[in-house]
């Protein structure tokens, strides 16, 4: 049957996705054991692997739900803030680390993804420009929220200020959990390399399965005519809030990551700034192609910090990168070239592997 | 028998507008129905209401003895109307089985667990839907281009894919508007053959906008002729063409 062409071309390239993420992490453990990674490196490791499940969770928002979503540092904020103090909470009780750290995961997405809902149903009813623009608005107010927050414990149990640290009224023995703009301090370093590794596979998966279902044709009918996908019975607000929801469980399990790789955790990192690098990550690597996002998270978030060698160059090489991203992306002279010799490349070595 | 669709007294008014104004329309099963007038008659705006795009200021929408009247168009979907758009809405960096596996939505599921999952019922539903959706696509020629991007496919099979998609919902009553606009006469020839086929092959109601009067005087069978927001005339296709407000509205006095 022609139909089942598509079908395997889709297979194949989802495949392609996942063998380039497993090499890239089989090749960088093998280089880690032999002992030749910088320290510089070993620490943008996690890090990386932060901003792949970010771009790729933006792209499921931007690309294939076709809204523009500038808040997305929020959800990561929401992610990073609940897993750690869950984290925070349990530290004494709780001390297998594996398992406390797969639940503050668990927990960052939940929390992310209820917080998503909330946030989409007002908001979903809005398009284009004006969708972006809330969103920005709300990333700004959840980070501004986590601010002004003090939670201490002690033995009579938890005590929550909006004021500061001493009206808590906190007995002696007393310890801060969150202190507003100082954040969550002596967060346990559960995060590594193999466990950013793991929450990438877990992203591409829910991603690339959500994407080839019926779901997530609705989603795309939506994104391509709203009108249209509506005359057949797709349910509009139903498709785009679940695009929405996964997107920020998925951001939210980033900053589940992020935030057990810190030893302090503060609000003000999650800015607008965060927000527009992951969009521009999402930008860089074709919209709508997961793939592609993986790829620019990886490139520009090491290249700054491998160029720092190149003192004042650097932001200029970074520029450049980006340009030159762009133009392999989206310029159409650079796409024919792409399919007539990158094209030709993968079709030969997918033959040889039947 | 209660008709496939009656309309009673339909009316909007958009601000001091009137733009459609006690219109009435009776269509029995499986006949082949035209919408016929000028130029900013209300011919689409009728569509938009009947599909729930717009709601009605006042009036009475039954579709097979059941009241539809404004509710709103997935539900209108769900109750059995299908359409297709004067310009072409399709999916357009869908692929054309994709397209049409959109319009297989509401009657072939699996939760989304299992579609994240990859559970059994998702193998078994997406293996049903592919076929059902081949199925259409052969119906109408597409078959060989099912893996295409919808918005690759020429201007004709486009019109074709937008009729695949809506007879994926399975519909009681499909609308067509101005399914010929923008074709040769060659292709209107063919679309005529196609429109007269689904009628058959899917024992369908078919209710058509079209301004080609080659078309609607060859195919449809009843025809109302809409002129500033009215139903000028009503009745059987020869008898309409050959009323003379009805010459009057299209070539003038």
């Amino acid at each position: 049957m022609t139909g089942m062409k598509s079908k395997k071309k889709n297979f194949r390239s989802n495949i392609i996705t996942y063998a380039m993420v497993i090499a890239a992490f089989v090749i960088m453990q093998i280089l880690r054991s032999a002992g030749h990674i910088s320290s510089l490196f070993e620490g943008l490791l996690v890090p990386i692997c932060v901003y792949v499940i970010l771009a790729v969770s933006l792209n499921l928002v931007v690309g294939i739900s076709g809204e523009l979503s500038l808040g997305h540092a929020g959800f990561m904020c929401v992610g990073a803030f609940a897993s750690a103090f869950f984290t925070k909470c349990l530290q004494n009780t709780l001390t297998v680390s594996g398992v406390r750290f797969a639940l503050a995961i668990l927990i960052g997405a939940v929390v992310a993804a209820v917080l998503g809902i909330l946030i989409g149903i007002p908001v979903l009813r809005l398009k284009g420009d004006y969708l972006a623009i809330v969103t920005l608005a709300f990333g700004e107010i959840i980070k501004n929220v986590i601010n002004v927050f003090y939670v201490g414990r002690d033995i009579n149990g938890i005590h929550i200020s909006m004021k500061d640290k001493f009206s808590l009224g906190m007995e002696a023995d007393g310890e801060m959990l969150l202190s507003g703009p100082q954040g969550i301090t002596g967060i346990p370093k559960d995060s590594s390399f193999v466990v950013g590794f793991i929450l990438i596979l877990i992203t591409l998966f829910i991603a690339l399965n959500l994407i080839n279902s019926r779901d997530g044709r609705a989603i795309k009918a939506i994104r391509d005519n709203r009108i249209a996908a509506s005359s057949i019975g797709i349910n509009i607000t139903k498709y785009k809030l679940m695009a929405f929801t996964i997107s920020a469980a998925l951001a939210g399990m980033a900053g589940a990551l992020y935030s057990h790789n810190l030893a302090t955790l503060q609000a003000s990192k999650f800015n607008f700034n965060t927000s527009i690098l992951v969009l521009v990550f999402v930008v860089l690597g074709g919209i709508g192609n997961i793939r592609g996002s993986v790829i620019a998270a990886v490139i520009l978030t090491a290249l700054p910090e491998l160029l720092r060698g190149l003192a004042d160059y650097r932001m200029l090489i970074y520029a450049i990168v980006l340009i030159v991203m762009m133009l392999f992306n989206w310029a159409p002279k650079a796409l024919e070239w792409r399919e007539r010799y990158l094209g030709r490349f993968f079709k030969k070595s997918a033959k040889e592997g039947e | 028998m209660a008709p496939m669709l009656e309309v009673k007294n339909l009316g909007i008014s958009f601000g001091g507008l009137r733009a459609v104004n006690a219109f009435e329309m009776t269509i029995q099963k499986g006949e082949l129905y035209g919408l016929i007038g000028p130029n900013g008659a209300g011919k689409t705006t009728v569509f938009n209401l009947l599909t729930g795009v717009y709601k009605p200021s006042e009036g009475i929408v039954k579709l097979d003895g059941e009241d539809i009247t404004g509710k709103p168009t997935i539900e209108i979907n769900k109750h059995g109307i299908a359409r297709t758009f004067q310009n072409i809405r399709l999916f357009k960096d869908m692929s054309v089985l994709d397209n049409v596996k959109a319009g297989l939505h509401n009657d072939y599921k699996y939760s989304t667990v299992a579609g994240i999952f990859r559970l059994p019922s998702y193998w078994k539903v997406e293996k049903e839907m592919d076929e059902r959706a081949m199925e259409l696509l052969q119906v109408f020629d597409l078959d060989g281009e099912a893996d295409y991007l919808a918005s690759n496919l020429p201007y004709g099979k486009q019109r074709k894919l937008e009729i695949a998609r809506a007879l994926a919902t399975n519909p009681k009553l499909l609308l067509l508007d101005e399914p010929a606009a923008g074709m040769n006469p060659h292709e209107t020839a063919e679309l005529m053959e196609t429109i007269h086929f689904v009628r058959d092959r899917f024992d369908m109601t078919i209710l058509l906008i079209e301004h080609d009067m080659k078309l609607v005087g060859g195919i449809c069978e009843k025809l109302t002729v809409l002129n500033f927001g009215e139903v000028l005339c009503q009745g059987a296709t020869a008898d309409v063409l050959k009323d003379p407000q009805v010459i009057t509205a299209y070539l003038g006095e």
